[in-house]
């Protein structure tokens, strides 16, 4: 019977359940977050002027962004719990 | 300021931490070995998991920091909400999974899962302790400063007393009871702050007329404390600040906007007009005078960034990468703590693990919603004490009833243990575990195994008092960032590579983890803010361009790994597939 090192040592280092087309979609759902994320620091950096527009019943791009960054992380995650579960 | 001790808040405290206490000797009861101990048995339900990931992550620095800083500087505090938060899609969509399918009880289980190397076991506890121990200074000190004013003892008698609770709570079940204690905290947390967000926007937003003349507070070389140059007394003290000055126009003739929907309560602020207080200190031989001013500010002024991060509007380089270097660790930084990776191995398998994280997303994503809430209304509330950003919410609190202040202060320290009871569970896996079982090859019965941990819980226990006690009168909010730096510097180039790049090898994985470390907490020794704020040096001494290491040391650690590895045979089939 293998020791449990060996158990874990034995499991692909990527992928977690073995399941490479999963990963990818993390991945994917991944950097979609990152570009956000990105694009909201080269607005507070180059940009902060752009943060005082008010698209949004009135209130500011900078609250917008910053909740809608918060909101997408859990959407993002919603996402991609669905997609595993359906595999 | 001189606050009056609450009884209930001391009640309702004492209360929390009699019963977690119990459930803790009550779970400890139900099996001790170190599977339970380090791993929770690996059986913990993933939703209770998640909400745990909240009670674990959620320390004094996010509830207390972070509205103390919305409540003084307005939309920069939320910037640390946003970059915490976004930290956890790392988590969720690169490490969740791996690490639970590589590790076992601690984080150099998984990094070393391919190679079996005592040097990268030994690396990586050394960082593991270094991080956690960063993570728990300013819990520690946290915890003290808000024993002094809400239960009117000592700060040493608050560091002593969490310290010793929190190490009750893990010596007795270790992960079991850390398990349930982080999950009772993330729970009554969201809960709490939800109902003080609601009573906000209830509220409104509402005309407060205030002295605004500037207050100065002395402390003489005796000691002895002066506010405008009389003995401060309960009768004699500084008056509670922060105030909206005026109402946008749609609101001419009224002094409150009455109950408001949440977008319409910050479109509301942006067009008042509100009063927030700056300090000045100076010192001479009468002794150190800081002086509070009133700052008139348009709400839309504080609702977007630059009032804290003055950085951001000096148009300097430097002080736009330092910002830049911030948000980086903050992003880097939550998938590399020690302590919440530790958590992955107390779900059953990889689903649970992806699940406990989306729920641990949802709920610290409310949270932080909620934090914008909470340290807008602290910052209208006429509340605020001028001496301290930590006390924000629970003053806020106070300007609805005395009852919701003694919960929210109560929530507070239970704040404090959820967080320490996990960082000493990390620190005591990397020290029984890593260190003496698989650095020092001391062969440990399953007995043992729990018996050494418990030892070093204790041993963390006590260090983590002492540096509480030491470091009373240390800027708490630079040790934060710190730990998250550090983690992110020694830790993610490693796991990430070890996870994506087939040709990672464990000298690579050493010199990364080691160089990380070194480079990151070498850089903010060197940095300006500590030159100024912790040394009393002046700034321009200072050798670094910037102050956060991050966006330097953390591709200084990829760049290391991948040159060493390249420089050193690439490991063997036998070892990728077995180790």
């Amino acid at each position: 019977m293998p020791t449990t090192k060996q158990q874990h040592a034995d499991t692909p280092p990527s992928g977690g359940d073995g399941d490479s087309g999963s990963s990818r979609i993390g991945l994917v759902l991944f950097w979609i977050y990152v570009l956000l994320y990105v694009g909201f620091m080269i607005l507070v950096l180059f940009r902060p002027d752009l943060l005082s527009i008010r698209p949004f019943g009135g209130v500011n791009l900078a609250i917008a962004y910053g909740m809608g960054l918060i909101g997408s992380a859990f959407v993002l995650a919603l996402i991609y719990m669905v997609a595993r579960s359906k595999r | 300021m001189i606050y009056e001790t609450s009884s209930a808040a001391i009640a309702i405290f004492a209360a929390f931490v009699v019963s977690v206490i119990a459930l803790s000797f009550f779970l400890g009861r139900k099996g001790q070995s170190a599977k339970a101990y380090y791993a929770a048995h690996g059986e913990i339900h993933w939703f209770v998991n998640g909400i745990a990931f909240a009670g674990d992550y959620l320390s004094a620095a996010s509830f207390l920091g972070i509205c103390g800083m919305i409540a003084f500087s307005g939309y920069d505090g939320f910037l640390y909400s946003i970059g915490f938060l976004a930290g956890w899609i790392v988590a969720l969509f690169v490490i969740a999974e791996p690490i639970k399918a590589l590790g076992r009880f601690t984080f150099a289980d998984a990094l070393d899962s391919t190679f079996q190397s005592r040097g990268i076991k030994l690396a990586v506890a050394i960082s593991t302790l270094v991080v956690s121990i960063f993570y728990l200074i300013p819990q520690m000190v946290g915890a003290g400063d808000l024993i002094v004013p809400l239960l009117g003892l000592p700060h040493a008698a608050g560091v002593i007393l969490v310290g010793v609770a929190v190490t009750m709570i893990v010596v007795t079940a270790g992960m079991v009871s850390t398990t349930w204690v982080q999950f009772i905290k993330g729970s009554l947390l969201v809960f709490f702050c939800g109902i003080l967000a609601a009573m906000i926007l209830d509220r409104g937003l509402v005309v407060k007329t205030i002295d605004l003349t500037p207050q100065v507070r002395t402390v003489t070389p005796t000691g002895q404390v002066l506010i405008d140059g009389k003995p401060q007394s309960k009768d004699h003290d500084l008056r509670p600040v922060g105030t909206i000055k005026a109402l946008p126009a749609r609101y001419a003739g009224q002094t409150s906007t009455g109950p408001l929907r949440p977008l319409e309560y910050l479109a509301a602020l942006e067009d008042s007009t509100v009063v927030t207080w700056s300090s000045k200190k100076h010192t001479d031989a009468a002794g150190t005078h800081t002086t509070y001013s009133p700052v008139e500010r348009s709400g839309g002024e504080l609702l977007k960034p630059g009032v804290y991060f003055k950085g951001l509007t000096t148009g300097k380089l430097a002080d736009r990468l330092d910002f830049a270097s911030l948000m980086l660790a903050l992003f880097c930084g939550t998938a590399s703590l020690p302590h919440i990776l530790i958590r992955y191995y107390t779900v059953k398998d990889a689903s649970a693990a992806r699940k406990s994280t989306v729920v641990g997303i949802a709920a610290i994503g409310a949270f932080y919603v909620l934090t914008l809430y909470l340290g807008l209304g602290a910052m209208t509330s006429g509340a605020l004490d001028p001496t301290s950003t930590n006390m924000a919410a629970p003053l806020l609190a106070k300007s609805f009833s005395t009852t919701l202040f003694a919960i929210i202060s109560a929530i507070a320290f239970t704040t404090v243990l959820g967080t320490v009871s996990g960082l000493i569970m990390a620190g005591s896996g990397a020290v029984a575990h890593d260190l003496l079982e698989n650095v020092c090859g001391i062969t440990m019965t399953d007995h043992e195994k729990v018996r050494y941990g418990k030892i070093a819980a204790v041993g963390l226990g006590l260090v983590a008092m002492a540096l509480g006690i030491l470091f009373r009168n240390f800027n708490v909010s630079f040790l934060v960032g710190w730990a998250f730096n550090l983690a992110a510097s020694a830790n993610l180039p490693s796991l990430v590579m070890l996870l994506f790049w087939p040709r990672t090898t464990k000298q690579g994985i050493i010199a990364a983890v080691t160089v990380g470390m070194v480079a990151s907490l070498s850089w903010i020794l060197l940095s300006a803010d500590t030159y100024e704020k912790v040394y009393g040096w002046s700034r321009e001494a200072s050798v670094v361009p910037f102050s956060q290491p991050g966006l330097v040391t953390i591709p200084l650690g990829f760049l290391v790994l991948i040159v060493v590895s390249l420089l050193t045979p690439p490991p063997t089939q036998k070892v990728r597939r077995h180790g």
